[in-house]
Order: structure tokens, then C-alpha cells, then sequence
């Protein structure tokens, strides 16, 4: 077990360095390749999951029965089964063999293509149960008020309701993008050259072969890099929601950043009567 | 309306009711599951008229308003609204419910005023009142925006244009949610207990704008035991008890000669 004694081991710091003051074309890549999964990941979820939520809470069978077995099963079986059925099971048979769109390179190929669709459905499953606790919270009397003034159910959904449910869906969405970053990596089963697995292979290989303390280390920066400016630009977005919420105002980007407390008004106005 | 009444309304706001029926509701039953809460429970209401319902918690009154418009379904019975059954179609006799779209048309020509005021908290006052305007009828935005400003400045709110709902109280949102009402030119305005979640002091600002929609003509079903506006503007109370209408009258019958048992002992709480 000598390679494991570290007194043997060749620290190679500029490895570290390099990738992350100095990153090369196969980093950038994977960079790329993991913001763009999950940026359209998390979208398909976002969609699928207020179709599941309207899905699961309507009066109709269905509409509640579909939009249940899709919940049930996509939270109920790993992500890695998932992923590895709709590539493979779905290549293999050929019910669906994931051809590469050319143009976009990289980014077309058949394996990303599936990890994209395989991410997005498994955090539908999720989004449904987040969006539908979001919907839950708004008080009936909001969509009976709208409802009074001659809106239809839709109108009423995306003017009304919606928009005020993004309040409370914000914050675990954020989390669930966060969470959409790192397991982006998964997709290592299908051989997606995302950030992880960019990594893994230059351990494998070439110049940089066998480092994976420094290798992995950088990796794990990169990811904590995208997870903090994701944390940031949530904090904006929960910011510009909470207009009409009345209470303290959070942070803007600023402050956050500066660590800031946001100025304190002379006087507030007096909120009496009402609840 | 008539040609009289359009002659009555340009010589200066006489609010004589008209002959013509608003609200036509005959034999109106529902259950909640297996609690009849409205037992054939008819009425009519004609332009201008303002009716006051009165009646203790679980009389079904508030229920009645909200089967005006639909928000409640009936299980029997016949409401229309100028002349456009409620909520429903008839199919050989029976009741089947109409499509979410006429559904949505019919209530623009009724507007409702909550008790807990339900204003949009995402909105601006403003906002608040153009926002169906705008989506339901279809308004160019600089023309309802204009609407809304005569309309909030009628309700005396009109500095808050820009205030959201938390930032107000609740007599201002209970004011700007009739003006919200308002701004869609309804036919009839129904009103539910619109004063009974506020704080005493700011009943009055709320009964004032009432009582000037009264005067100026507007047909009103007002769910309320605030007397003192009653016996002021009401053309005929209702007094509601178990789902039944058990007595109608003007105030003045109501406050001097109640005839039926449960009338006396329920003014005798209230008065």
C-alpha cells in the first residue's frame, strides 16, 4: 500500500492552480456543459412541475391520476436508475436512440440530450410537491376574489396566484438549483464530459495523471463558485418578490456582498387594522 | 333601463327602485355534504334597490350571496341575473353546470366585496383595481389606469395609488376592494359582512362609501348587521334564519314591528 503512505506522495500545486487561475479548454467545457444542463434541467422541472401540481390538485381524475403516478414514480426510483434507463433502455431498444445534434457540438450530443431530459423529469417529480405546497399557502380567498372579478381559473393562476406562490417556491427552488449543480455530476454513468468528469479523466490521463487531491480540490472550487454566485442572484430574485410583502426588506446583491445592512428607514409608516 | 329611469337619473339622482328585476332567485337549495344549509330560499331585486340580510352565523346568508355568483353551486332552484341563469344551463329541466367561460362572464356583471377584503397582497392599489379591466374586458391600460384614479379617489384613497395592501389598513383595503369591484362596471354589487373583520374606528369610512354607491343607484345585497346603515339606505330587509327566509320588510317594519319570534330575539342581541 505504498501509494497511500503520503510522505511518498508529489504534491502538484500548479495542477490546483492552473485549472482554476488558468483553466484549459476541456475545463471550460465542462464548466459550460454543467451550467447548461442544469439551466434547462431545472426549467423542464420548473414546467413539469406546475403541470404536476395543478395536475395533483384537480378535482378531475385525469388530470390527478397521471400527474400522481409520474410524482410516485420519479421520486421513488434513484436518479441513476433513471438516467441509465432513458439512455441506455431507451437507446438499446430502440424506442428512442438519442441522435446527436450536430451543430451545437458538445453540447448536442445523444448522452446530454438524455441527461438533460433524465435531470428535468426527475426534479419535476420534486417541483410538483414544492409548487403545490407554494399553491397551497396563498389564501382561497385570493383566487375567489379573482374569480369574482370574472377571471377564468388560468387567468387567475398566472395573474393572481402564481405570482404570489413564487414567494414561498423561491427559496426550496433555489435550494433544488443548487442541489441541480452537483448532481449534474451523476451523469458520469453516461459519459457526459461535464465538470466531474472532466476532472476524473485528466486524473486518468495524460500530464495530470493520478493528482487527485489538487485535481479534485479544483473541482470542488469550481463547484462552490457556481453554487455562491447562484446563492447571490437568488437572494435578488427573493428580494424583488417580496415587493407588497410588507416587512423588512432583504439584502440587495450589494450589501450581500459588502456584507451591508441595508439603511434603516426613519419612520415607518403605521400598519394598523387589518391582520 | 327605461326611458323613465333615464330621465329620473338625469334630473338628480333619484333613487326610486325601477320596475326592472336585477336578481330573480327562486327556491334555492343547498347541502354541504349532507348539511342542508339553504331550504328554498327565493328573492327578487329590482335596479337601485339595496337589500340588507340579516340573520345569526349559520343562517345560510352568506352562502346565499356567494350562489349569486357562483361560488357556490346549487343543488336546485333558479338564480338569475339580469336575466342570464347563474352559473348553470338547463338541459331538459335539469341543472348542469355551464362552461368555466360563461361562468366568467356572467360574474363581471356582479361584483362582490368580502369580509376579509382579499385584495391581490402582489399588486398596488391601483394595480389591484385595473388588473381585470385590463385581462377580463380588455381595456387599454392608460384608460383603465385613468378609471382607477377616479375610482380611488372616490373611495377618498386617492394618495395610496401606489401603496400595496399590507401597507394600508384595513378600512383602506376594504375601500380599495370596492373600488376594485367598481371598476368593473358591475350590475349589482353584493356585500359580504364587508365590516366585520374591521376595527371599530374604520367601520365608518367604509359604511360612508357604501352609503354614496347607495345614493348614486346602485343595486346592492348587503350581508351586515351594521343597523344604523340599514335603517339609513336599506329599501327592504331580509331576515334569514336556518337556511329560510322567515321575514322581509323596510327597516322601519324591522325596528318597530318585527313579527316573527326569531326576529325579535335576534334584534334583541343585536340592537
Amino acid at each position: 500500500m505504498a501509494a497511500c503512505q503520503p510522505s511518498t506522495y508529489q504534491y502538484r500545486w500548479d495542477f490546483f492552480f492552473d485549472s482554476i487561475f488558468n483553466p484549459d479548454g476541456l475545463i471550460l467545457r465542462g464548466l459550460g456543459l454543467t451550467v447548461f444542463i442544469s439551466v434547462i434541467s431545472q426549467t423542464i422541472g420548473i414546467v413539469l412541475g406546475i403541470l404536476g401540481a395543478l395536475g395533483k390538485m384537480a378535482r378531475s381524475p385525469v388530470f390527478r391520476i397521471p400527474a400522481s403516478l409520474y410524482v410516485w414514480f420519479f421520486r421513488g426510483t434513484p436518479l441513476l436508475v433513471q438516467i441509465s434507463l432513458i439512455y441506455f433502455g431507451l437507446g438499446v431498444t430502440g424506442l428512442y436512440r438519442w441522435p446527436d445534434i450536430g451543430p451545437l457540438g458538445a453540447f448536442g450530443k445523444g448522452a446530454v440530450q438524455a441527461g438533460i431530459v433524465a435531470l428535468g423529469v426527475n426534479e419535476g417529480a420534486y417541483m410538483s410537491e414544492i409548487v403545490r405546497a407554494g399553491i397551497l399557502s396563498i389564501d382561497p380567498g385570493q383566487m375567489e376574489a379573482a374569480k369574482s372579478l370574472g377571471m377564468t381559473f388560468g387567468q387567475a393562476m398566472r395573474r393572481i396566484i402564481l405570482p404570489q406562490a413564487a414567494r414561498v417556491i423561491v427559496p426550496p427552488l433555489g435550494n433544488e438549483f443548487n442541489n441541480m449543480l452537483k448532481t449534474t455530476s451523476l451523469l458520469v454513468v453516461i459519459s457526459v464530459p461535464e465538470l466531474y468528469v472532466t476532472f476524473s479523466y485528466k486524473n486518468a490521463s495524460g500530464s495530470t495523471v493520478f493528482h487527485p487531491f489538487e485535481l479534485f480540490l479544483a473541482a470542488a472550487v469550481w463547484y462552490l463558485l457556481l453554487t455562491t454566485i447562484w446563492g447571490l442572484i437568488q437572494a435578488q430574485i427573493e428580494r424583488r418578490l417580496g415587493r407588497g410583502a410588507g416587512g423588512e426588506r432583504g439584502p440587495s446583491m450589494r450589501e450581500r456582498i459588502l456584507g451591508l445592512r441595508p439603511a434603516k428607514p426613519e419612520e415607518l409608516p403605521t400598519i394598523s387594522g387589518g391582520r | 333601463m327605461t326611458i323613465e329611469d333615464t330621465i329620473l337619473s338625469a334630473i338628480g339622482g333619484i333613487t326610486v327602485p325601477s320596475s326592472e328585476v336585477v336578481v330573480e332567485a327562486t327556491d334555492v337549495e343547498k347541502w354541504f355534504g349532507r348539511l342542508h344549509v339553504l331550504k328554498g330560499v327565493s328573492m327578487t331585486v329590482k335596479r337601485q334597490e339595496v337589500v340588507v340580510i340579516i340573520g345569526p352565523s349559520g343562517s345560510g346568508k352568506t352562502t346565499f350571496i356567494r350562489c349569486i355568483n357562483h361560488l357556490e353551486k346549487i343543488q336546485s332552484g333558479r338564480i338569475f341575473v339580469n336575466g342570464h341563469l347563474i352559473g348553470y344551463r338547463e338541459d331538459n329541466g335539469r341543472l348542469v353546470e355551464d362552461k368555466e367561460k360563461n361562468i366568467a362572464k356572467q360574474r363581471q356583471e356582479v361584483g362582490m366585496v368580502f369580509q376579509r377584503f382579499n385584495l391581490f397582497n402582489h399588486m398596488t392599489a391601483l394595480d389591484n383595481i385595473i388588473e381585470a379591466p385590463i385581462r377580463v374586458r380588455g381595456v387599454p391600460k392608460d384608460e383603465a389606469a385613468k378609471t382607477g384614479r377616479a375610482l380611488l379617489a372616490r373611495v377618498g384613497l386617492a394618495a395610496k395609488e401606489d401603496s400595496y395592501p399590507a401597507q394600508l389598513s384595513g378600512g383602506q383595503q376594504q375601500r380599495v376592494a370596492i373600488a376594485r369591484a367598481l371598476a368593473m362596471k358591475p350590475a349589482l354589487m353584493l356585500f359580504d359582512e364587508p365590516t366585520s373583520a374591521l376595527d371599530p374606528e374604520m367601520i365608518g369610512e367604509v359604511l360612508e362609501v357604501m352609503k354614496e354607491l347607495a345614493r348614486e343607484g346602485m343595486t346592492m345585497i348587503v350581508v351586515s348587521h351594521e343597523m344604523g346603515f340599514a335603517r339609513e339606505v336599506a329599501d327592504r330587509m331580509v331576515m334569514m334564519d336556518d337556511g329560510q327566509i322567515i321575514e322581509v320588510g323596510t327597516p322601519e317594519h324591522f325596528f318597530t314591528a318585527p313579527e316573527h319570534e326569531r326576529t325579535k330575539g335576534f334584534l334583541s342581541k343585536i340592537l
